[in-house]
């Protein structure tokens, strides 16, 4: 399979990159609902969009009603969402959850899915519990109670979990904290007796809760997999969620730099073009690199999983080490080649800063996936 | 069964019976490389009969045309050669600048009998070619070089220095670059071609950090080349050497693959330990760096062959592929201690660690420092202004 897209896949970059650039643009989506206060942090009406077009189903099989298409395809959306830094619920439902359900009974897809595919439902992934991303320590505890469960326990970092229909939640129903085993999955309404949502605005205005659950019951029906064999499940999500966010970080990073490219092109110091200097030619032709190789990581990762190939694993961090690393760079480069124009409210700069540091925390930072390279590899 | 599956399948009959078992091992030395030429000297059996094998069979140079020497393999049936090579750890049967830097260059430019001559006998391994491009004043300003080559008519005479000469002492003929317009900076250079042996040709080894010599001064003392040696138009060498410096950086950036680009922490892990978080966290980012290169490497040449690729993209792969590698060597320094310093003992194949480490310090200065490769993709890619 060559690294580049498919007709099929360069036609749908066409249509996403109209669309997204459009109806997505940081003027009239990022800075409208920030300015606002809004406190979803999204636009159902552009998620309404995106499903009219087919997008929210790209991850959920055709026989559920969905596009049944790659990660590939859903990472040419993030990108374009990425390049925008367009608010949306499209990696938390379209691509986390979708994943997630497609392991669900047929009960609880027809809960979800239609709403996703409809552009009316939204979900959100309740995994993290404090601060760092660690999921190989889950204590939220599922207990059986009747025919369900009772959950107890807290989440963070869950990112539109006050304004989503249901939280993908990631429990221990056995075991240990560090147990690999005993982990099962639910899909949880959001406002089921005993949630408690304390929601928080973000430093790139996106909305994530601190979610404690106080003896939350639900049915057997919000099992999502297999009750204590969940953690291939959710290596599958995190898969599915890990090279999502890394194709996001592409997008943040090459629309930073194609702000700061135009910038050097237009700002006159000492009686030139700054772009003329070799001090920063050098800078932005080598942050043009770390762009391009971290590109190139994240297709072969996206490539790979949608193979189901077992190189999958090891690359998907590779990926997203290496997208969070190449698109911090583009920022920290792109505010500081603005000079104090890049501190402003006005440029927007500054905004791909802020979203380019929550998405390098999500799911992993680029110090956990390096780590996990090295345990993967065998030291 | 595809096509390129029946052709897999008869690659990998063909290397199960031809390829000698001791030809399945890693490179370690200097003369497990075979370089071909006239002085050959085989470092065994094996390695004669491997090299012999392929050339029967146009595996030398497998993509070039048949009619050459070649193949006539299509860019997916010499990538699944390569891969088939890679499987079973085969050696390249062939090593030559021939093959990668002249071979192209003549493809493009040269002269159905020039193909004919030369190609052929690039692809038998008969001829060992070096590259005189450098001079003493002209290193990355190389289009100031000053090697004269005066019009007598029917054939030139030249006169001048080149410096950085790979293998010159060795070698065969020589591609090279020389003056013939003083007038004219760009299209005042002609590329020429002609035996090493011509009277007025002497070579003097260059003694590096490393220990090794590879690289010569060579000197030409009014050396005779007839004008049937030239290649391309009078005064437009310089479009020849442009072409053929993008193959140059496409070599060194090992964009082709090679196991000098994978992830090194495993193979640290396996000799040795990690007993070290700092060191074990630089070999993870290391390793980070290394496998989303080699992912960069198969994007890259993917789009080459469908003509994705942009034009200048082999200077970001050299210059990334080069720094890659220095950080790769500094870091097997610091993981082997003080066996590392060791220089010529027995245990450490002859101090190869520190000398493969201080060779590869040249990796980001030669066929173009790092700094004109940032220059490049600067103006070439970035379009960014300034002269």
């Amino acid at each position: 399979m060559p690294l580049y897209h498919t007709e099929d896949q360069a036609m749908l970059a066409e249509t996403v990159t109209g669309f997204i650039g459009d109806e997505g643009a940081i003027k009239t989506q990022l800075r409208r609902l920030r300015d606002a206060a809004d406190p979803a942090g999204y636009d159902p009406a552009l998620w309404k969009q995106f499903a009219e077009l087919g997008l929210t189903g790209i991850c959920i099989a055709e026989a559920d009603g969905g596009l049944g298409l790659g990660h590939v395809e859903a990472g040419i959306v993030l990108r374009e969402i990425g390049r925008n830094l367009t608010p949306s619920p499209f990696l938390s439902t379209a691509v986390i959850g979708a994943t997630a359900l497609g392991a669900a009974s047929d009960d609880v897809k027809g809960r979800y899915l239609p709403g996703i595919i409809a552009g009316e439902t939204v979900l959100a992934l309740a995994l993290d519990e404090g601060a760092k991303h660690r999921p190989e320590r889950i204590a939220l505890k599922a207990e059986r109670a009747g025919n369900g469960f009772r959950l107890t326990g807290r989440k963070d970092f869950v990112v539109h979990g006050a304004t989503a229909d249901a939280l993908i939640v990631a429990a221990r129903t056995s075991g240990a904290d560090s147990d690999a085993d005993g982990i099962t999955l639910f899909a949880v309404p959001r406002d089921a007796a005993g949630i408690g949502h304390n929601a928080v605005r973000l430093v790139d205005s996106a909305m994530a809760s601190h979610v404690t659950f106080d003896g939350v019951e639900v049915d057997g029906g919000a099992v999502i997999g297999d009750v204590g064999g969940g953690r291939a499940l959710l290596e599958k999500v995190l898969a599915a969620g890990r090279i999502g966010t890394a194709a996001e970080l592409t997008g943040v990073g090459s629309g930073a730099f194609a702000l700061t490219t135009d910038y050097l092109k237009t700002r006159k110091q000492f009686g030139k073009l700054i772009g003329e200097f070799q001090a920063l030619q050098h800078r932005a032709a080598h942050l043009y690199s770390e762009l391009e190789i971290a590109d190139a990581a994240v297709i072969k990762a996206q490539q790979l999983l949608d193979a189901g190939s077992a190189k999958a694993d090891v690359m998907v961090s590779v990926a997203k080490a290496k997208a969070s690393l190449a698109a911090n760079l583009a920022v920290r480069e792109g505010v500081q080649m603005h000079g104090g124009v890049g501190m402003t409210d006005e440029f927007d700069i500054g905004l791909y800063m802020k979203r380019d540091r929550a998405l390098a925390e999500f799911l992993g930072d680029a110090a956990y996936h390096a780590d996990r390279v090295a345990t993967l590899s065998g030291y | 069964m595809s096509e390129l599956e029946a052709f897999r399948a008869e690659i990998r009959a063909w290397l199960d019976t031809n390829c000698p078992p001791e030809m399945r091992a890693p490179v370690q030395d200097e003369d497990d490389i075979c370089w071909g030429g006239r002085h050959v000297v085989f470092k065994n059996e094996a390695q004669k009969v491997w090299l012999e094998r392929c050339v029967a069979k146009g595996y030398t140079v497998p993509d070039w045309p048949c009619a050459y020497g070649g193949a006539g393999m299509s860019p997916a049936q010499a990538k699944i050669w390569r891969e088939e090579l890679a499987r079973i750890g085969a050696r390249l049967p062939l090593s030559s600048f021939g093959i990668w830097m002249l071979g192209p260059a003549l493809l493009k430019f040269g002269t159905e009998e020039q193909k004919v001559h030369y190609l052929t006998q690039i692809a038998r391994g008969e001829i060992r070619w070096c590259q005189g491009y450098s001079e003493p004043g002209s290193g990355s300003d190389l289009v100031s070089l000053q090697t004269f080559g005066e019009d007598r008519g029917d054939h030139w005479v030249v006169n001048g220095q080149k410096i950085w000469t790979s293998y010159a002492d060795k070698a065969d003929w020589i591609f090279c670059l020389v003056r013939t317009d003083k007038a004219n900076k760009y299209q005042g250079i002609s590329f020429l071609l002609f035996d090493m042996t011509t009277p007025g040709v002497t070579t003097k080894p260059i003694k590096l950090i490393s220990g090794a010599s590879p690289f010569c001064e060579t000197f030409f003392d009014n050396v005779v080349v007839p004008k049937s040696q030239i290649v391309g138009a009078l005064n437009r060498g310089w479009d020849v050497a442009k072409y053929l410096l993008g193959h140059e950086r496409e070599m060194i950036s090992g964009a082709g693959g090679g196991d000098r680009l994978n992830a090194i922490g495993a193979v640290v892990h396996r000799h040795g330990g990690i007993d070290n978080p700092v060191l074990r966290a630089e070999l993870a980012l290391f390793d980070v760096d290394a496998l989303a290169y080699a992912a960069m490497g198969e994007k890259f040449l993917d789009e080459v062959k469908v003509g994705k690729a942009h034009p200048a993209q082999p200077n970001m792969m050299k210059y990334v592929g080069t720094e890659l590698n220095k950080r790769r060597h500094e870091l097997l320094m610091a993981a082997g201690g003080s066996t590392a310093l060791e220089w010529d003992s027995a245990e450490t194949r002859g101090g190869a660690a520190p000398r493969n480490w201080l060779r590869t310090k040249a990796n980001s200065i030669e066929g173009g420092t790092s700094e004109v490769m940032l220059n490049v993709i600067a103006k070439r890619i970035l379009d960014l202004p300034g002269g």
